[in-house]
C-alpha cells in the first residue's frame, strides 16, 4: 500500500496521511475536516458526496484518494469567493431549494460541473444531469429552478467564461 | 445490552409515537441557568392545559418541576433574544417558522432571535418532533412566551418612567410612550437586571389576520450555513482525541452469537474490540481501520427460519401479535352486516402496502463522550429527551448525568426516533475511555433501523343506486390505526385494528397508517363510484359534509380542471384525499401509461391543502411538494424485500427512491384559514397521492392496482 501525503484542496496543497485507497471522501471529512461533503450511501448512488476534481463531478465516496494525485480538488468549502457566494449558492438560497439540505452540497457541486460543461442548461438537460443525485425530502423542483437561475447569474457575471477558461 | 434487539419488536405504529415519558426528570438549576445566560429578562412559560402538557412539559409522575414548562425565553443586555425549545429541526424548517413566532410576538427582527433547540441539559422536556405538533403546540407556546415577555418589557418601562403601561406600545425593539414620543431599547431595559419571570400562558396574541412576520414566506434563517457546508450535521461533530467505531451486525434478524473469534482484530494495532453480552463492537483511530477490524472478526450465527416478503400479507393475516389484543373495535355505528345486504350495490376489496424505509440521506450518527459517569452525545434523533432515557436505562445512570444534544440534522420522517446509535456509541466510548464517533453506514440504515409497517386493508361498502353510502366495514391488518376511521357520513360502519407479529422492525413514517388507511379507503371509494356510474368526486360530495374537507376537494378540482374529456391515449386522472393531523387535503393526479411499455408516469398532481391559518407560505408549499414527491416513492416503487431475517435490498442501488425525472408538474392550492388555529404540514399532504395515482391508472387502463407499490417493475395489464 502506497501512502499519499499531498493533496490540492481548494486552492492549497494540504497535507496528509493516509493509504492511496482510502476514499478521498473520508479524507476530507476525517483529516481535513472539510464535513461540507457528505456520506450517504458509499456507492455512489446518492450523489451527496460530489466534489470537482479539475472542474469534473466526482463521487469521493468511491475515489481512491490516491487517483486524484495532484489534481484540483473543490469541495464546497472552496466554492464561495471568500465572502461572495457562488451564484449557484446564492440560487439555492433564493429559491429556497432545500429542506434538511443534507443533499444541498452535493446538489451545488454537481449543477457546479454541469454549468461548466453547460453554461446554458434546458430544464430537461439539467433533471439528466442531476439523476444521480438524491434528495429524500423531495425538494427537486426548486433544486431545478435553482440552477437554472444560478446558469444565468453566472453567465451575466461573465464568470462562467473564466471557469470554462481554468 | 441484550434488552436492545428485544425492545425493537415491541415498537407498534401509532402507540409507538405516544412513548411513555421517562419515569424520573430533574429539575434544571435555573440559577446556574441565568448565570450561563449572563445579565438579563428570563421568561419562563407555564401551562395548564394538560393535552399541550403531554407533549412538551411532560406528564407528572416522580415530577420535580412543580408546574410545567413549555419553553423559555432570554433577553440579553445586549438585545439578544435566546429561546429555548426542546423541538428539534429535521428539515421542516421549524427553526426558521418558530422565529418568525417570536419575532411576531416580540416585535424585534428574526435576526436578533437565536433558537436553542434540542438540548437536554438547555431546554425543557418534550417528548418529541412528531406528529405534526410544533406549528399547533410549540409555535402558540413560544407566541405566548414571547408575548409574555413583551408584557414584562413595558411593565418596566412604565415604572421606569413612572406613567401609565397603557400608554406605553412595544415595537420594533422599543418601547415607546405615545404620548411623550420618548422610547427606550429591550437592551436598556434588560441592562444590568437578573430578572426571572414566570408567566401563566393566557397573554392576548396577534391575531392571524394581523400578523406582519408570521404569515410570510421569510427565508431560512440560517440558509446561509447550508449552501457554504458550515453546518455541521451529527454526522459531521468532532471532539479531541475522538475514535472511530464499529459495530458486529448479526447475519439475520434474531440471529444469536453462536460462536466468536476475535483475537485477529485485536492484533491490528491501535483497536480495541468490544464486547458485553450480544453487543461486539471496534474501535480505533480512523474509520478505515474500525471497519478493518470488524471484517477481521470471525463470527457464527445461529437464526430461525423467517417468512420471505412473498408471503408477507398471508403471514400478517394468520399471526397475530402476541400479547396484545387480537382485534381492536376501534368504531362501531348501526348494523354494518345487515346493512351490506340490504345495499343496492356491495362489494368488498383487499388493498396491502409494502414495508419502505426511510432512506433519511444522514443515515444514524452519534458522538459520545464520558466524563466521570457524567455521559454527552451529539445524535441525530426527533427525541433527544427519549434517547437521554434510552441512554440513562443503559447504562442505569440518573438522566441528570446524561446530556444529549441534536444539532440540526439531515431529516427524519418519523425515522429516528430511537437512541440505538447514541447507545452504541456510548458504549464503545466507555471502554475505549475516549470520545467515540459512529456513523451507521447505509446498510446499516436499511437493515437496522425501522420500517414503516406493512399491512392487509380489506373493505366492504355498500351503496344505494343515488350514490349514498349505508354500510363501510374496515379492517387493518399491522399497519396501524392513524386515519382509520372514515369521513364520509355512513350510518353502519365497523372499523377494526388487527396488531400482527411483524417479521421486521417496523415504527413510525411520516403520516403513520394513514397513508395505507387512506389508500384503501380512497380507492374503494373510486370502485364503488365506478360501480354505480356515478363521477368519482360527485360521489365523494354526495356523502361528506364536513366543510373543511368540501373545500379542499372542491378547491383541488378545480384547479385541476376535473372532469374534462381526455386529450390522449393512456391519459387518466384520479383523485384522493382525507384528513390527518388536523390537516385537510385533497389530491388530483394525472398519469400517463405507455401500453408498450407498461410505464407508468405521474404527469401532474394538483394539491388543495388547508391547516388553519398559514404561518409560511412558501415553507408550506416547500413541504407539500416534499410529502408529494416522497409519496411517489411509495406509491409507484419503493418495497423493502427480505427472506429469512435478511434485507435483500438494503442499499441506493438496489432500493429506488424517487429521482428528479419521477417528478411530476406539481400545483399547489393553499386555503388559508385565518380563523382556525394553525396546524402542522410536515405529514397529511402525503396520504392523498397514492389513491389519485392508483385511480388516475384505472381511469388510464382499467386495470385496478391495490397494493403499493404499484408498479415496482412497470405496469403489467393482463
Amino acid at each position: 500500500m502506497a501512502d499519499v501525503s499531498r493533496l490540492n484542496v481548494n486552492g492549497s496543497i494540504r497535507t496528509i496521511e493516509t493509504d492511496e485507497e482510502v476514499s478521498l471522501l473520508s479524507v476530507l471529512r476525517d483529516q481535513l475536516d472539510l464535513t461540507g461533503t457528505k456520506y450517504g450511501c458509499g456507492e455512489g448512488a446518492c450523489g451527496a458526496c460530489t466534489v470537482l476534481v479539475d472542474g469534473q463531478w466526482r463521487r469521493s465516496c468511491i475515489t481512491p484518494v490516491g487517483s486524484v494525485g495532484e489534481k484540483k480538488i473543490t469541495t464546497i468549502e472552496g466554492l464561495a469567493e471568500g465572502e461572495h457566494l457562488h451564484p449557484l449558492q446564492q440560487a439555492f438560497l433564493d429559491e429556497a431549494a432545500m429542506q434538511c439540505a443534507y443533499c444541498t452540497s452535493g446538489m451545488i457541486m454537481t449543477a457546479a460541473a454541469l454549468l461548466k460543461k453547460k453554461p446554458n442548461p434546458s430544464e430537461a438537460e439539467i433533471v439528466e444531469f442531476m439523476e444521480g443525485n438524491v434528495c429524500r425530502c423531495g425538494t427537486y423542483p426548486r433544486i431545478v429552478a435553482a440552477i437554472a437561475k444560478g446558469a444565468k447569474a453566472l453567465r451575466d457575471s461573465g464568470m462562467a467564461a473564466k471557469e470554462s477558461g481554468r | 445490552m441484550s434488552g436492545m434487539v428485544k425492545s425493537a419488536y415491541a415498537l407498534e405504529p401509532e402507540r409507538y409515537e405516544l412513548t411513555a415519558p421517562p419515569a424520573y426528570r430533574f429539575e434544571v438549576d435555573r440559577r446556574g441557568f441565568v448565570k450561563f445566560l449572563g445579565a438579563g429578562i428570563l421568561v419562563v412559560c407555564v401551562f395548564k392545559d394538560t393535552t399541550v402538557a403531554q407533549e412538551s412539559g411532560g406528564r407528572s409522575r416522580g415530577e420535580a418541576l412543580p408546574r410545567e414548562i413549555g419553553a423559555w425565553m432570554h433577553l440579553g443586555e445586549d438585545g439578544r433574544v435566546t429561546v429555548f425549545t426542546g423541538k428539534v429541526e429535521v428539515g421542516q424548517n421549524i427553526r426558521t417558522s418558530l422565529t418568525q413566532a417570536v419575532a411576531e410576538e416580540l416585535r424585534v427582527t428574526t435576526t436578533q432571535i437565536e433558537m436553542i433547540m434540542g438540548d437536554t441539559k438547555l431546554t425543557p422536556f418534550d417528548m418529541g418532533t412528531f406528529g405534526s405538533r410544533t406549528t399547533p403546540t410549540m409555535n402558540l407556546q413560544l407566541r405566548k412566551v414571547a408575548a409574555a415577555a413583551r408584557e414584562v418589557l413595558i411593565g418596566l418601562a412604565a415604572a421606569q418612567w413612572n406613567v401609565d403601561r397603557e400608554h406605553l406600545v412595544a415595537d420594533a425593539g422599543k418601547i415607546t410612550d405615545a404620548a411623550t414620543k420618548r422610547s427606550i431599547a429591550y437592551a436598556a431595559l434588560a441592562k444590568g437586571r437578573q430578572l426571572s419571570e414566570t408567566v401563566a400562558i393566557d397573554n392576548s396574541l396577534v391575531p392571524a389576520a394581523q400578523w406582519t412576520v408570521a404569515g410570510q414566506s421569510l427565508p431560512r434563517v440560517d440558509g446561509r450555513d447550508f449552501v457554504t457546508g458550515k453546518h455541521r450535521y451529527p454526522s459531521d461533530q468532532k471532539l479531541p482525541d475522538m475514535q472511530h467505531g464499529k459495530i458486529l451486525r448479526p447475519a439475520a434478524f434474531d440471529a444469536s452469537l453462536a460462536s466468536l473469534d476475535t483475537k485477529e482484530a485485536e492484533r491490528i494495532p491501535s483497536v480495541s474490540v468490544v464486547r458485553d453480552g450480544s453487543f461486539v463492537g471496534v474501535v480505533a483511530p480512523t474509520v478505515e481501520t474500525a471497519s478493518r477490524a470488524l471484517a477481521a472478526i470471525k463470527a457464527e450465527w445461529k437464526s430461525e427460519p423467517q417468512p420471505p416478503n412473498r408471503e408477507l400479507f398471508e403471514y400478517l393475516k394468520k399471526t397475530p401479535a402476541e400479547g396484545d389484543e387480537p382485534v381492536e373495535a376501534v368504531f362501531d355505528s348501526g348494523s354494518s352486516p345487515q346493512a351490506l345486504a340490504a345495499a343496492d350495490h356491495h362489494s368488498q376489496q383487499t388493498y396491502t402496502v409494502s414495508y419502505i424505509a426511510h432512506v433519511p440521506l444522514e443515515p444514524r450518527a452519534a458522538v459520545a463522550q464520558w466524563s466521570g459517569d457524567e455521559l454527552t452525545v451529539w445524535t441525530g434523533t426527533q427525541r433527544p429527551f427519549g434517547v437521554r432515557g434510552e441512554l440513562s436505562e443503559a447504562f442505569r445512570i440518573p438522566e441528570d448525568k446524561v446530556r444529549v444534544l441534536m444539532p440540526d440534522m439531515g431529516s427524519g420522517y418519523g425515522g429516528k426516533h430511537t437512541g440505538e446509535t447514541a447507545i452504541e456509541a456510548a458504549r464503545l466510548a466507555r471502554a475505549a475511555k475516549r470520545p467515540v464517533k459512529l456513523v451507521w453506514t447505509r446498510e446499516e440504515e436499511f437493515t437496522w433501523a425501522y420500517f414503516r409497517p406493512a399491512g392487509v386493508m380489506e373493505v366492504s361498502g355498500g351503496v344505494q343506486k343515488d350514490g349514498t353510502l349505508t354500510a363501510w366495514e374496515f379492517h387493518n391488518y399491522n399497519s396501524g390505526t392513524a386515519g382509520i376511521r372514515t369521513f364520509y357520513e355512513i350510518p353502519n360502519q365497523s372499523i377494526r385494528f388487527h396488531p400482527a407479529r411483524s417479521p421486521l422492525r417496523q415504527g413510525s413514517y411520516r403520516a403513520l397508517a394513514a397513508t395505507a388507511n387512506h389508500f384503501a379507503r380512497e380507492s374503494f371509494m373510486d370502485e364503488l363510484a365506478h360501480s354505480i356510474g356515478m363521477d368519482p368526486l360527485e360521489f365523494r360530495l354526495k356523502n361528506l359534509k364536513n366543510e373543511r374537507l368540501r373545500a379542499v376537494f372542491e378547491a383541488a378540482a378545480q384547479k385541476f380542471g376535473w372532469g374534462r374529456a381526455k386529450s390522449a391515449t393512456g391519459q387518466g386522472f384520479g383523485m384522493g384525499g382525507g384528513y390527518e393531523k388536523l390537516g385537510n387535503v385533497a389530491t388530483c393526479a394525472e398519469v400517463a401509461v405507455d401500453r408498450k411499455s407498461g410505464k407508468a408516469k405521474v404527469v401532474r398532481v394538483v394539491t388543495a391543502f388547508e391547516c388553519g391559518a398559514i404561518v409560511n407560505p412558501d415553507n408550506l408549499r416547500n413541504q407539500i411538494a416534499g410529502s408529494n414527491i416522497m409519496g411517489l416513492g411509495g406509491a409507484l416503487f419503493e418495497a423493502i424485500e427480505f427472506e429469512n431475517g435478511r434485507i435483500l435490498n438494503g442499499r441506493l442501488s438496489k432500493y429506488r427512491v424517487p429521482r428528479f425525472s419521477d417528478v411530476p408538474v406539481l400545483e399547489t392550492v393553499l386555503l388559508d384559514r385565518k380563523d382556525i388555529p394553525s396546524a402542522g404540514a410536515g405529514e397529511c399532504p402525503i396520504v392523498g397521492l397514492a389513491p389519485a395515482i392508483g385511480n388516475a391508472i384505472f381511469d388510464a387502463t382499467g386495470v385496478r392496482l391495490r397494493s403499493l407499490p404499484m408498479v415496482p417493475a412497470g405496469l403489467k395489464i393482463s
